[in-house]
This record gives C-alpha cells, sequence and structure tokens, in this order.
C-alpha cells in the first residue's frame, strides 16, 4: 500500500461510487479501493469500522489529503477545486447551474428513493415497481430539461458532474427493466458516454469486487 | 388540497421536475435548491454561503447532500403519499432519525458555532428546515443536541427568521406569525 494514494470505500454496482469511480478516472487520479459489500454479512457498511469513517454508512467514501468524504457529489467537487483538470464543471456560472441542477435531480431526486435500504423497506413485492416509478419521474423530467442544456453531452459538448451522474443511473434503469424509449435524448448521450475509457474502466463489471459472474 | 399548481402545465413548461423551488434570474431559471444556492454564491459572493478552504467546502456540500439528498427526498410530499397514510408518520421518523444520527456524528467533527466552523455555510440554511421537518413529524430530538444548539443559534439571525414558513406571503392565516 503506497502512502498518500487516495482510498475509495466503493461497492462495484453502487452507481454513487460509480459517479466518483469516473471522476477520479477523468482526472488521472491513482488511488486504492477498499470494498464495501452492501449485502454480505447484513452489509459492511454497518460495521463498526466503516461506521467510524463515515457515520452516513454509505459507499462512496474518499480518504484523500487527510480527510475522507462522504456524498458523492461533494467528493467530486472537492476533486473539482484541488485537481481542477480536466474540467468536471464549465467556467459559465449559468452552465454550472445546469451541470448542478442536473446533478442533483439525480443524485438527490432519483437515486435515494430507489437505494437498497429504501427498497428494503418498500416490501420485496413492491420493489420492482416503485424503482420503475421512481425512475420514470425522475426521467420525465431530466429528458425535457436536456432538451435544452445538452449538445453532445448532457451541458453543452463537454463532460461534466451532470453526465458522471446519468451513466450510473441508466445502468439502474436497466437493471430495473425501466423501459427507456420514451427517453431519446437520455439514451444517445448514455451510449456516447459509455464509449469513453473513463466510463469503461470505472464500470461495475471490472472493479476489484465484481463477483466472477459479472465481470466483464 | 384540490388543485396542485406545481403539476400545472405552465409550471411543469417552467420547471420539469414538477417542484419548488425555482429561481427566474439573470434570464434563466434554475431548479433545485442547492444548486441554486451555488449559483448565487457564484454571481453574488458577498457574503459567502461557502467557506473559503476545499476541505471546509467539502464538509459544508457533505453536510447539505446528507439532508437534501439523503433525508429531505425521502420524506416529502410525494413519497410520503406513495407509502400510504397509516405508514407516514412512522416512514418520515424513521428516515429523519437515520439521517440525524449521522448527521449529529458528522457534526462533532466539523461544528463551532455552525455546522462547519464558526460561519453559516449552505449547510445552515439545510439544517433549518430539516428541523422545523422533523419538528413536523414529532421526531424526538433529544438524541442529537448538537443539531438542537445549532438549529437554536441559526433561528436567533434575521435571514432565518424573515424567511420562516410563518412569514410567507402564502403563509395561511392561522399559521401566520
Amino acid at each position: 500500500m503506497q502512502a498518500g494514494k487516495p482510498i475509495l470505500y466503493s461497492y462495484f454496482r453502487s452507481s454513487c461510487s460509480w459517479r466518483v469511480r469516473i471522476a477520479l478516472a477523468l482526472k488521472g487520479i491513482n488511488y486504492e479501493t477498499v470494498p464495501i459489500n452492501l449485502i454480505k454479512d447484513g452489509g459492511q457498511q454497518f460495521s463498526e469500522e466503516f461506521q467510524t469513517l463515515n457515520p452516513m454508512k454509505q459507499v462512496p467514501a474518499l480518504k484523500i489529503d487527510g480527510i475522507t468524504i462522504g456524498q458523492s457529489l461533494a467528493i467530486i467537487e472537492y476533486l473539482e477545486e484541488t485537481r481542477p483538470t480536466p474540467r468536471l464543471l464549465p467556467q459559465d456560472p449559468k452552465k454550472r447551474a445546469s451541470v448542478r441542477m442536473i446533478s442533483d435531480l439525480i443524485a438527490g431526486g432519483i437515486q435515494p428513493l430507489q437505494n437498497l435500504s429504501v427498497l428494503k423497506q418498500v416490501g420485496t413485492e413492491n420493489q420492482l415497481s416503485w424503482a420503475q416509478n421512481v425512475i420514470c419521474s425522475g426521467f420525465d423530467a431530466l429528458e425535457q430539461i436536456l432538451h435544452g442544456t445538452a449538445g453532445k453531452f448532457c451541458v453543452g459538448d463537454e463532460v461534466s458532474m451532470a453526465d458522471l451522474c446519468l451513466v450510473p443511473q441508466v445502468a439502474n434503469a436497466d437493471r430495473f427493466k425501466v423501459d427507456l424509449n420514451p427517453y431519446p435524448t437520455i439514451r444517445r448521450i448514455n451510449k456516447t458516454l459509455l464509449a469513453l475509457e473513463a466510463f469503461q474502466v470505472s464500470h461495475p463489471c471490472r472493479q476489484p469486487d465484481t463477483p466472477a459472474e459479472l465481470r466483464a
């Protein structure tokens, strides 16, 4: 273990962890992964050790520069401010607002409503329709918003934090068998992004903790 | 409420997320409260709502996201509707307590007079309204002394008073201060 290398606490399938993995890849930051299995042993995020590290008992958490940060967007904004190139937020404040609005829509308005702990409370027989409902409501709004903001990517023609949120959320949509036909802009952007290296190396199918049967 | 204006076609065109708040400013319309606040911070930088130091900024954003992404959306109106009337109170309490359990721990490391150090930040703007939600759902706040202390300090500030739900143009008469 190299001294000084950032440590990412991550679960291969966690969409929130994937966002940060993409950011680290885009910025060329070498890091170590400590896998936290959200299902095994009742959920390793509930261990006393991890809870001391991150009281939110969630992944991702990033240990970097002597601090530990939770919440994927807070991590990404910290990386942006301390390792500013390549940019993950445009220069113009109005475009930055669009990037944050889209990121918050996904990271605050969709994903938390369909994450593991909420689905547990909803009950097994309701889980699929609950998740689909939540994702479709969010994607209905997102598709409209993208009509106004999108170029090649979510906001204009540069990859931004919004794109880092989009791809993992589309993967969640696929996992919950959401029909993506009503969302042509989301599909187009997702396809373009998945072809980029940073989105591939960070993919759930290529992580240290990816189960053998799901490995690329 | 028979007529829900957030679902009107007019509002939906303005804000496809069909949610408040939305701010029309400088020729654009922004949705999502934290995106709005960060825009205001970048275009009207004083007084600061985010500290200068990147590590403290990370703490402010982490706390803000915990509340705005991890607590509030799980107990907002549309989710509670789906949960069903008989489950709503316990669902909301559960969500808020889980979040406050984590927040109280985090604040032990970050808080001074306010959530992060001794200056009011975006994190404080998230805290006070969430505590008000907790009160509305009859959450026992005794396990959260740091949250209570900071909330009390903030509520004494003018900005938190003039913006209070009890003093708005649309505050119903019976709830008006």
